[in-house]
């Protein structure tokens, strides 16, 4: 029998045969017969009336077919669409924008070049109006209101945690440090932008949906629901996810172009195909981050007693946000991080502005990176104001091995952890002590070296139903496994790959259950017509929830593989004896038979009174979420004549449990490593007063190439999770979640001899030398 | 618009077709000639993910006009393997060098001409080479390491 490599081995991805010779096929490579193309005009203003829209300008542009508008829409019910947090947003206006870019028509064509000509020859006529892009103007009495239909720009208050306990503990602290800080916009800027193909049939009443879309099966119910009115049905949509290239929770939202895609294939008879350009993309797609921190950390004797944390969250003009629906502020509540403090007390207010909207993820789950920054910045400049060094504060303030499972002081319930171990190991790997002893040199001398630290926790794989629930469907997540009669496999799931590797790794930890190699079991996702229900692939949710519903799945295979094996070796059930990839007889290894020969059987020979085939399904609810943490150190230089600063080194040790693909677990991290300084050193995007964007191309928002990036230096401990079968937790977002504050409590630690105590991100050499002159420090000339 | 009858020797085979003035190589390899392999993944000739050989040199396709590649020879990621894999294909697939697949056919074919030109590259050379191609997905380490396992392969297949 061929060896079954399941999990811990790096099997080489069973992808990447397509993709290496060009063969993946992505949205935009989805050609079908007599395919129309849209295109969107979009708004030069922030906030403005449309007083008319001179539609025959663009239809008298060669080749365009039809012209979509606010008012067509009206007429279909369809010109607002609501969103997963209860509030809605325009697919397209019926009489005022919003923001910079906003959809305001789509010119569907008979070529893309033509879409693109006709919505460059449209004219719109606008009154602009007032701008609000600062979300404190935008709480201010007499504000300009952004939304017509709202009492006001306050979205919503969100708080969790006890208030009065977490004030009375900061008045009994003897150290309190308090810090503002800003996490701005960003977009994820996946390489692949975002698109689709509608094709709509209306002889049969049958729409497919070609999309990029991270949640495809969640997709084809919020189209059913939505269009309910309109005589479309659940059983008539079909949502086809083909290979998308790179996600990072950028392809959760329901963008307008998807809409008005499915609107125009439907007035046309015709498919539709839309893609998004970078500059759309950048300018117009759901935003991550932008909030506005003020956040409070307390100590008595050296030990973290208080945390409290007050937020205005950006939202742009609708709070289209992708959370689980019972959290406003997502998972921001894990704010306590990797430390046991007894009170703590979070408040989050959400604002609407004129931007587009916001509240999505970059590579993280739910509000998580946002958490982490905040305690982990806060822990540093605590430690410092005890006059004790960053590494050991964590140490003496950490939560202990022994305290798992740990009940937070904000309602968490910690499946695992060993923080100190990862710390230490970091430690050895960079050289903790050694930097430290050449930093104290280099001051001296006047050169500026930094190192920074941080241990973050975090809270993946959404969610147990009793609390977790988008639209009102639990966040479960599925794998259907068929074995056919040769002992080869078809496994499906309700996820998305978006390049971490699934049809690889789920098919090794189905190799593990159940012995079959990975070559031998054909995975797939993304297509609704086939793969069983779920919730999709966000959130670092695949591994904790669909990759246990492959184990239990593969679980109840086995139990019916038992009582086959029983059979065709004449023996008791009770007398087998499972090793992986068969059943022997207790005591008699060679009365076995393989998964493979059960397999067959299945089929040709089984017992009298059982049904035929070898199948199973699960619908795997998690009993708790997953927490993986890890220990990431910094090492930086800067520059004083420029501002720049340099990454040396970057030490990352990871605990994610148990690793099922070491090779794709080390790739995760890497990636997510460089979408973690990304924001702390180059990526923002910001608004003038008059709400115009900056940074809406790639060559303003500056996403970090291969010499921005260091030669990342991995390391790892395992404390698995006790509650998921295999004791995995999830690794996807873990490095972009904890790097950011490294890098910052590198650039503060290089600059604290000199009075700096906290830095804003991104850390920009203009940002950088600003701060050096301010203080004395700039090389001059 | 104008239009004009160009040809074009995509891996090897000539497209002979008559285009607008204003046609990108990009759409006129992937609509014209239907390789979709080379992809878009932005406006600003900033991301490399179109990047083709155009006369065996680095081009990002998005920046050219077809009609400026008539009489040319390119080269895609359909051409790379010559019907076995390439080094470079077999450097990225042992080494991990890619995740989603959206850029890997603009690196690989970057990472190609780099070695062509420069068979035994530092890693400082390396991430020099490639850094007009952006990834999202992998943080260029193991980029890094394909392209020198290419080279090792590269340099076995000479010797041999």
């Amino acid at each position: 029998m061929a060896e079954c490599r399941g999990l811990g081995h790096s099997v080489q991805r069973k992808e990447d045969a397509r993709f290496i010779r060009g063969q993946g096929r992505y949205i935009d490579d989805v050609k079908l017969p007599g395919m129309l193309y849209l295109d969107i005009a979009r708004s030069p203003y922030a906030h403005a009336k449309i007083t008319k829209i001179h539609e025959d300008t663009a239809m008298a542009v060669d080749g365009v077919a039809a012209v979509i508008t606010g008012k067509t829409l009206e007429g279909f019910k369809l010109a607002w669409m609501p969103t997963l947090m209860s509030d809605q947003q325009m697919v397209l206006p019926v009489d005022t924008v919003k923001y910079q870019a906003q959809e305001v028509a789509a010119i569907v064509a008979t070529s893309r070049y033509a879409a693109a000509d006709g919505a460059a020859a449209l004219e719109v006529d606008y009154d602009p109006l007032p701008v609000v892009v600062d979300p404190h103007e935008a709480l201010k009495p007499g504000a300009t209101k952004v939304r017509d239909d709202k009492e006001s720009n306050h979205i919503f208050h969100w708080e969790h945690g006890d208030a009065d306990g977490t004030d009375a503990a900061l008045a009994g602290c003897d150290t309190v440090v308090e810090q503002h800080m800003h996490l701005p916009r960003i977009h994820v800027a996946s390489i692949e932008t975002c698109g689709c193909v509608a094709s709509w049939n209306p002889v049969e009443g049958h729409l497919t949906l070609y999309l990029t879309t991270q949640a495809p099966h969640a997709i084809r119910t919020v189209v059913a629901l939505v269009t309910a009115h309109l005589g479309l049905a659940e059983h008539k949509i079909r949502v086809i996810s083909p290979d998308i290239g790179g996600g990072f929770g950028g392809k959760v939202p329901v963008y307008p172009g998807y809409v008005l895609a499915t609107a125009a294939s439907v007035v046309t008879g015709k498919p539709v195909k839309w893609i998004e350009d970078r500059s759309e993309n950048l300018q117009a797609d759901s935003f991550a981050r932008d909030y506005h921190i003020t956040a409070k950390l307390g100590s008595k004797d050296g030990k973290v007693t208080a945390l409290k944390l007050d937020t205005v969250a950006d939202h742009g003009y609708s709070d289209a946000a992708a959370n689980p629906s019972k959290f406003p502020a997502g998972l921001y509540h894990i704010a306590t991080g990797s430390y046991d403090l007894e009170n703590a007390h979070v408040s989050v207010d959400g604002v609407y502005t004129n931007k587009p909207p916001g509240g999505i993820a970059y590579r993280c789950s739910f509000r998580v990176t946002e958490a982490v920054h905040a305690i982990e910045r806060m822990v540093d400049l605590l430690a410092r104001e005890n006059g004790e060094d960053p590494a050991d504060f964590r140490l003496r303030n950490f939560i202990k091995p022994e305290q798992f499972p740990y009940q937070s002081a904000l309602g968490w319930e910690y499946d695992s952890g060993n923080y100190g171990a990862a710390l230490e190991k970091a430690m050895d790997m960079i050289g903790y002590r050694e930097l430290r002893a050449e930093q104290a040199e280099k001051r001296a001398r006047g050169e500026l070296m930094g190192v920074g630290i941080s241990s973050f926790t975090e809270i993946v794989g959404a969610g147990p139903s009793k609390t977790f629930d988008i639209l009102g469907i639990k966040m479960f997540d599925s794998a259907e496994i068929r074995i056919h009669p040769t002992g080869k496999a078809i496994a499906r799931f309700g996820t998305k790959s978006q390049g971490q590797g699934h049809e690889t790794t789920y098919a090794q930890i189905i190799a593990e259950e159940l012995g079959i190699p990975p070559e031998d079991i054909q995975v797939e996702e993304g297509d609704t017509d086939t793969a069983p229900y779920g919730l999709g692939t966000y959130a670092s949710r695949s591994t904790p929830t669909a990759g246990a519903a492959a184990s239990i799945a593969s679980r109840k295979i086995r139990d019916k593989a038992r009582k086959i094996a029983a059979h065709l070796l004449e023996a008791d059930e009770a007398d087998l004896v499972w090793e992986q990839g068969k059943f022997h007889v207790k005591g008699s290894p060679d009365r076995a038979k393989t998964i493979q020969d059960i397999a067959f059987a299945a089929y040709t020979n089984h017992p009298q009174g059982m049904e035929a085939g070898l199948e199973a399904i699960s619908y795997y609810d998690p009993p708790n979420l997953t927490f993986p943490f890890g220990s990431y150190i910094c090492c930086v230089d800067i520059d004083r004549g420029t501002g720049q600063v340099r990454i040396r080194r970057f030490v990352a040790v990871d605990d994610c449990g148990v690793r099922i693909n070491p090779m794709i677990v080390d790739g995760q991290i890497h990636g997510g490593l460089t979408m973690g300084i990304a924001p702390a050193l180059l990526e923002e995007i910001s608004y003038d007063a008059d709400g115009n964007i900056t940074g809406g191309n790639f060559m303003e928002y500056l996403v970090p190439t291969a010499m921005e990036t260091p030669h990342w230096e991995l390391g790892e401990t395992v404390t698995p999770s006790p509650h998921h079968p295999i004791g995995a937790k999830g690794v996807g977002e873990s490095a972009t979640v904890g790097a950011p504050p490294a890098v910052v409590n590198a650039v503060v630690d290089a600059l604290w001899h000199l009075g700096v105590r906290h830095m804003e991100i991104p850390m920009t050499p203009a940002r950088v030398w600003d701060v050096l002159n301010e203080h004395g420090a700039a090389a001059t000339r | 618009m104008s239009s004009h009858q160009i040809s074009v020797t995509i891996n090897g085979e000539e497209h002979t077709r008559e285009v607008e003035a204003r046609l990108l190589l990009v759409h006129f390899i992937r609509e014209e000639v239907g390789l979709t392999g080379t992809h878009i993944g932005c406006d600003t000739t900033s991301c490399g993910a179109c990047t083709v050989l155009l006369n065996g040199v680095p081009a990002k396709s998005c920046t050219v006009f077809a009609v400026a590649a008539d009489g040319a020879e390119v080269t895609t990621v359909e051409g790379l393997g010559n019907g076995g894999l390439h080094p470079v294909q077999q450097g990225f697939t042992e080494k991990h060098g890619l995740q989603c697949g959206f850029c890997t056919p603009g690196m690989m074919l970057t990472s190609k001409a780099l070695l062509e030109e420069n068979p035994d590259p530092s890693e400082e050379e390396i991430r020099w080479g490639i850094s007009g191609n952006l990834c999202r997905c992998t943080g260029y380490v193991n980029i890094v390491k394909a392209v020198q396992r290419a080279s090792e392969l590269m340099k076995e297949n000479s010797d041999g």
